[in-house]
């Protein structure tokens, strides 16, 4: 049904996030995807060369070896219900990087941008004679640096799309099938009890 | 302006008129999963990246936004040019957090919030936070749309406005009501497109005009503003000004920067793709799209300062709105010639569309927030405490019996119902202060609603997405705090009262200097934010963190 759906759209299918479990319709959601490789090669820690496209799934690891990952799949979480399974996947190691890999990229970029542009306001206001130096020709310091604002915007969203395709979605796609998995095999009774309340008024299955 | 053009316009408003009705009434007639929240407020969550896109420019632009930043160019120069700048860097912040409210949020800011904290008084603080933001918004843009189409049309009476303003209100609700986030969605793309053609038009014209060298265009705009070099150096709006009004600029460059990312509209918008990848890649043609918008502003506005006579370009008020359709009457060969007149047509009728998607998508927004939030958690009352604090499970991932399905589907059809109601209803309380205010100046109105969304709805959702310790108290203590703050300000500002300008000009309680809250605002809702934690009884509740945490970096469990 999603298949059709999809096509009736018009959707791209090139995305690896885009599945069935993300827009799950009425039916049960059974097993995984048998797109979805399960033993993966083991890669060395530096994934400069990680080979991944959007496109299709070759098989690339996610950059920790199978051990590492602190998620043995199936393990059912600690808690013994479905929120424990939350603490688990992010005591992992697997979660641990993709967290430190957006984080190390967000964080720094949106500071610098903030400051970046509060700067250009400040020294606007502050010091427009420095602003209205001559660059070349007509242009001056303050529009050479509103011009290059421009550029760093459209550097920094190819940079940061590059970064999330080649370093965490892959990652991000593999702890959600785990993390899904997980929470599968251990239904508490109480979630499933609130989510049947809590779906009478704000949603539950389509 | 001549009325010779004016057949011509009402022309084209009522081909953009004709394509709202119809786009609305083919997306009112689809039967599948119609009344369902996700219909209603997420357009179906099938909408492509590029559709997205396209619909979010289209609900982010509007007439003031594409008619003023030209303008301020034109008058200004270089203090012009700083808000294009300012339009585009805002997109960063929402480029940066866009995964993560995709993944953790089913419809409003407020989702991806409760999911970590106790649910009702959060929702029903983001709930107040957004419908003011978007009522504010829905005022000034109707206010705006209104004075501007009476001057495009030629007549300066109060009847031009009053209908101008009612025959918007009308359609904006038509659309919303029957047609839902897809009918929205669509005009935002037509609007999008017409408004780009238009603007890539316009400055290939321009570019034209001086053989397309850059140089001659910003040397003959300098000559012939009348300013020399000054119009090419900062100090044309605020050179002379003291120290307050220097203030105030920081100040509404810095709510424009993080308002962005606060704003309902446009966080909505990211619930009509299907993942957070989706959602990265709409908001990576927004920001291309933006950004080819705002170097079009560039030039339109400086070839305005250059083609168009200088006297008849500041005659028309200290905002410019008329700087564009002077320069396509300019371009198209006069005034009195059919491609003047033609060109200036086209220009009014993309303003009315550009006003009609930008109000569509704030009062679904609005409306999202009354039923989705508001109504939905003060019904919740009677329920007592122990429910509210129990953890929340959104969708199950098993479906349950029958009988349960079938009550989950009527009472989501119920809240589909609230949400209409409450789209008439924020609609028209907008529609009626715009109608009283028709004859004021509301500018500032735009301004306040991102110092509020920069001010309430950002810390609260950036704290709720990287802060551990981040508790209830915390979240409520951010949203009204921003909210109280900025517009206790912006009232005790010199914007309502103590000035010739004011709302009202007789009466003067002026404690505030700045027209803009945002400089003192947006810190004091951090900061309330902070503290709210910090003085908090019990701790954070660690599970729950974890989840958002784990929900909005990986998607698990998104919908």
């Amino acid at each position: 049904m999603i298949c059709g759906l999809r096509s009736f759209w018009g959707m791209r299918i090139d995305d690896p996030w885009h599945d069935a479990l993300a827009t799950g319709g009425p039916e049960p959601v059974g097993t995984p995807p048998a797109a979805l490789p399960r033993q993966r090669a083991p890669m060395p820690r530096g994934e400069h060369g990680l080979p991944s496209t959007e496109y299709g799934l070759p098989p690339a690891g996610h950059g920790l070896p199978p051990g590492e990952r602190g998620l043995p799949s199936g393990e059912p979480g600690p808690a013994s219900g479905g929120l424990g399974v939350y603490p688990a996947v992010q005591r992992s190691a697997a979660f641990q990087q993709l967290r430190r890999r957006h984080r190390r990229f967000a964080l720094p970029a949106g500071a610098a941008f903030l400051l970046m542009h509060l700067g250009f306001l400040l020294l606007t206001v502050a010091a427009p004679g420095l602003m209205a130096r001559p660059v070349a020709g007509v242009l001056n310091a303050g529009m050479a640096a509103g011009l290059a604002q421009f550029a760093a915007v459209f550097l920094l969203a190819w940079l940061y799309a590059r970064h999330a395709r080649l370093r965490r979605d892959r990652l991000a796609l593999e702890l959600r099938w785990e993390t899904q998995e997980m929470t599968r095999a251990a239904p508490s009774a109480a979630s499933v009890a609130s989510a049947a309340s809590v779906a009478s008024d704000k949603g539950g299955p389509r | 302006m001549s009325g010779g053009h004016q057949t011509l316009t009402l022309l084209l408003f009522g081909a953009v008129v004709v394509v709202t009705l119809a786009v609305t009434n083919v997306a009112a007639r689809r039967r599948h999963r119609r009344g369902s929240p996700e219909e209603f407020y997420a357009g179906g969550r099938f909408f492509t990246p590029l559709e997205n896109g396209f619909a979010i420019v289209g609900g982010h632009i509007s007439a003031p936004a594409f008619l003023g930043m030209a303008g301020l160019v034109a008058l200004y120069g270089y203090d012009g040019m700083l808000w294009t700048v300012g339009f585009l860097v805002a997109w960063v912040l929402v480029l940066l957090v866009v995964e993560q409210v995709r993944n953790c949020g089913r419809f409003t800011l407020a989702d991806v919030v409760a999911a970590r904290v106790r649910e009702r008084p959060v929702r029903i603080a983001l709930g107040c936070s957004s419908v003011t933001v978007s009522v504010l918004y829905l005022v000034a843009q109707l206010v705006g749309a209104g004075s501007l189409v009476a001057l495009l049309l030629g007549s300066h009476g109060g009847a031009a406005r009053t209908w101008t303003v009612l025959v918007m209100g009308a359609l904006m609700l038509f659309s919303v009501v029957f047609g839902g986030m897809r009918a929205v969605t669509w005009i935002q793309i037509v609007k999008a497109v017409l408004l780009l053609g238009g603007g890539l038009v316009l400055s290939v014209l321009v570019l034209l005009r001086f053989g397309g060298d850059l140089t001659a265009l910003l040397t003959s705009a300098a000559e012939h503003s009348g300013h020399g070099e000054d119009f090419l150096v900062p100090g044309l709006l605020h050179g002379n000004a003291g120290w307050a009004s220097r203030l105030d600029f920081l100040s509404l460059g810095l709510a424009l920067v993080l308002g962005t990312a606060g704003l309902p509209h446009i966080l909505a918008r990211f619930s009509t793709v299907p993942t957070a990848g989706a959602a990265r890649r709409s908001v990576m043609w927004t920001i291309g799209l933006v950004g080819s918008f705002c170097l079009m502003s560039l030039i339109l506005g400086t070839g305005a300062a250059a083609l168009v006579d200088t006297d008849t370009l500041h005659g028309s008020g200290p905002a410019g709105s008329t700087a564009v359709p002077l320069l396509s009457a300019a371009l198209g060969g006069g005034a009195d010639s059919a491609g003047g007149a033609a060109l200036v047509a086209v220009v009014a009728a993309v303003a009315f569309a550009a006003t009609l998607a930008v109000v569509a998508g704030v009062t679904l927004a609005a409306s999202a927030s009354v039923a989705h939030d508001l109504s939905a958690s003060l019904a919740r009352r009677g329920r007592g405490r122990a429910a509210a604090r129990r953890v929340p499970a959104r969708r199950s991932e098993f479906p349950t019996a029958e009988s349960q399905g079938a009550e989950a589907r009527s009472g989501r059809r119920g809240e589909v119902a609230v949400a209409r109601v409450a789209a008439v209803g924020v609609g028209a309380l907008a529609v009626g202060v715009s109608l009283l205010a028709r004859e004021l100046n509301v500018v500032f109105l735009v301004g306040l609603a991102f110092s509020v969304a920069a001010s309430a709805n950002l810390p609260v959702l950036l704290y709720a997405l990287f802060w551990r310790r981040f508790t209830t108290r915390g979240a409520v203590w951010s949203v009204y705090g921003g909210l109280l703050s900025a517009v206790t300000l912006v009232a005790l500002s010199p914007v309502v009262s103590g000035s010739p300008q004011a709302l009202f000009p007789g009466r003067n309680f002026v404690c505030f200097p700045l027209e803009n809250p945002g400089l003192v605002s947006i810190p004091l809702g951090f900061l309330a934010g902070w503290l709210g934690t910090l003085l908090s009884r019990g701790s954070a509740e660690a599970v729950r963190y974890a989840e958002t945490e784990v929900r909005s970096l990986t998607g698990a469990r998104a919908v």
